[in-house]
């Protein structure tokens, strides 16, 4: 059978989501976040809500997301998205709001905007692309970035006495009173990819129910920053992200 | 039972030659290109054994980009 054969007569069992336009994304290659952008334009269009969603992009490599999805966005400034999306949620609460953020900007500048939201118990999403370090500025130690970990700015690796611990802000969330649904996910294998699939959908559909605030982390790499080929990063997460950072669901009422 | 068929198309402009679609086939049936380059300089993924794709969707899942679309066909 030709490959022609197989194409013309065959089914097609994966596609470009329609909702993910052909602009190319701008970023390095491997990099999780094209993985994560994808599973936010497939689960939008599952729901039916293309013409329903807001995102908020942050500051730092994922700020222009909003070129690559075509669904309405707004863009915060650095640390603020979680604002911006209570406001859209208040206004319009038939939308879907949610927040895209890295982790300098969910977990390192604007950490007081992100657990005061969900404190509150927004009716919003956050997704938290945590890949341990600011990529956007070059690769610097974020809050995030593991104890030995080698940054432009801890070249020796992450010393807790002079740098402090990497933040565990999904922990923090799940003890927050507000939220609902607080998951860990990642998207290195297909496997995983799937699993995250699902957690998305799941905190998209708890945010419409209004039943408080999601919070869903993607454990994440970022070649680049972490000066790794995108097989070895994922490697390199899986050996040292995933037991400091455990996937699973962490709330869920 | 019929044997099953895949075929992928790769946009290969919209390729960066990560490479994950390669680690993610269970059959070996894609490679990056070894001489050729798309119109970025990248090196991108083509199917190197066309017969060996079982048309499983792991690459295009994988691909950060979503630059591959896959098909399958049963044979009847
Ligand atoms: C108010 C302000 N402070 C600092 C910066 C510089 N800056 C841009 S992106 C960034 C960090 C981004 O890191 P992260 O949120 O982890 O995103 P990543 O690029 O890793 O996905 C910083 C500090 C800025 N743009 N605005
Ligand atoms: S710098 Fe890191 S996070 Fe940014 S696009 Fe490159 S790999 Fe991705
Ligand atoms: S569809 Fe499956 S078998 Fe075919 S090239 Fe992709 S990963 Fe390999
Ligand atoms: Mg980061």
């Amino acid at each position: 059978m030709t490959k022609e054969e197989i194409i013309e007569k065959g089914t097609v069992v994966y596609q470009k989501a329609p909702l993910m336009n052909d602009n190319p994304m701008h970023y390095c290659p491997g990099c999780s976040h094209g993985v994560v952008h994808k599973l936010i334009a497939e689960v939008i269009q599952e729901m039916g809500m293309e013409e329903k969603s807001i995102g908020i992009s942050p500051v730092g490599c994922g700020v222009f997301i909003y070129n690559y999805i075509d669904i309405d966005w707004q863009e915060a400034a650095h640390g603020r998205a979680p604002a911006l999306a209570t406001a859209i949620k208040r206004l319009l609460p038939d939308r879907l709001v949610f927040t895209y953020q890295g982790d300098g900007d969910c977990a390192g500048i604007g950490t007081n905007e992100t657990i005061h939201a969900l404190n509150r118990g927004e009716n919003i999403v956050i997704i938290y692309i945590n890949n341990a370090i600011y990529g956007m500025t070059g690769g610097q130690m974020a809050p995030t970035t593991l104890l030995g970990q080698k940054t432009v700015t801890c070249p020796y690796g992450r010393e807790p006495k002079l740098n402090g611990f990497p933040l565990k802000l999904t922990e923090i969330a799940a003890q927050l009173e507000g939220t609902s649904y607080v998951s860990r996910q990642s998207v290195q294998s297909v496997a995983a990819i799937r699993k995250a699939k699902k957690a998305l959908r799941h905190a998209f559909d708890v945010s419409m129910q209004g039943k408080g605030s999601c919070f869903i982390e993607f454990v994440s790499t970022c070649s680049s920053g972490w000066k790794m080929i995108p097989e070895k990063s994922n490697k390199w997460m899986e050996e040292n992200m995933f037991p400091y950072y455990q996937l699973g669901d962490l709330k869920d009422e | 039972m019929g044997k099953i068929h895949g075929a992928v198309v790769v946009d290969t402009e919209r390729c960066k030659g990560c490479n994950l679609c390669v680690v993610a086939c269970p059959t070996n049936a894609i490679e990056l290109t070894q001489t050729e380059v798309n119109h970025k300089g990248y090196p991108f993924c083509h199917d190197v054994r066309p017969d060996a794709c079982i048309g499983c969707a792991s690459c295009a899942i994988v691909c950060p980009d979503a630059c591959i679309t896959v098909y399958k066909l049963k044979e009847e």
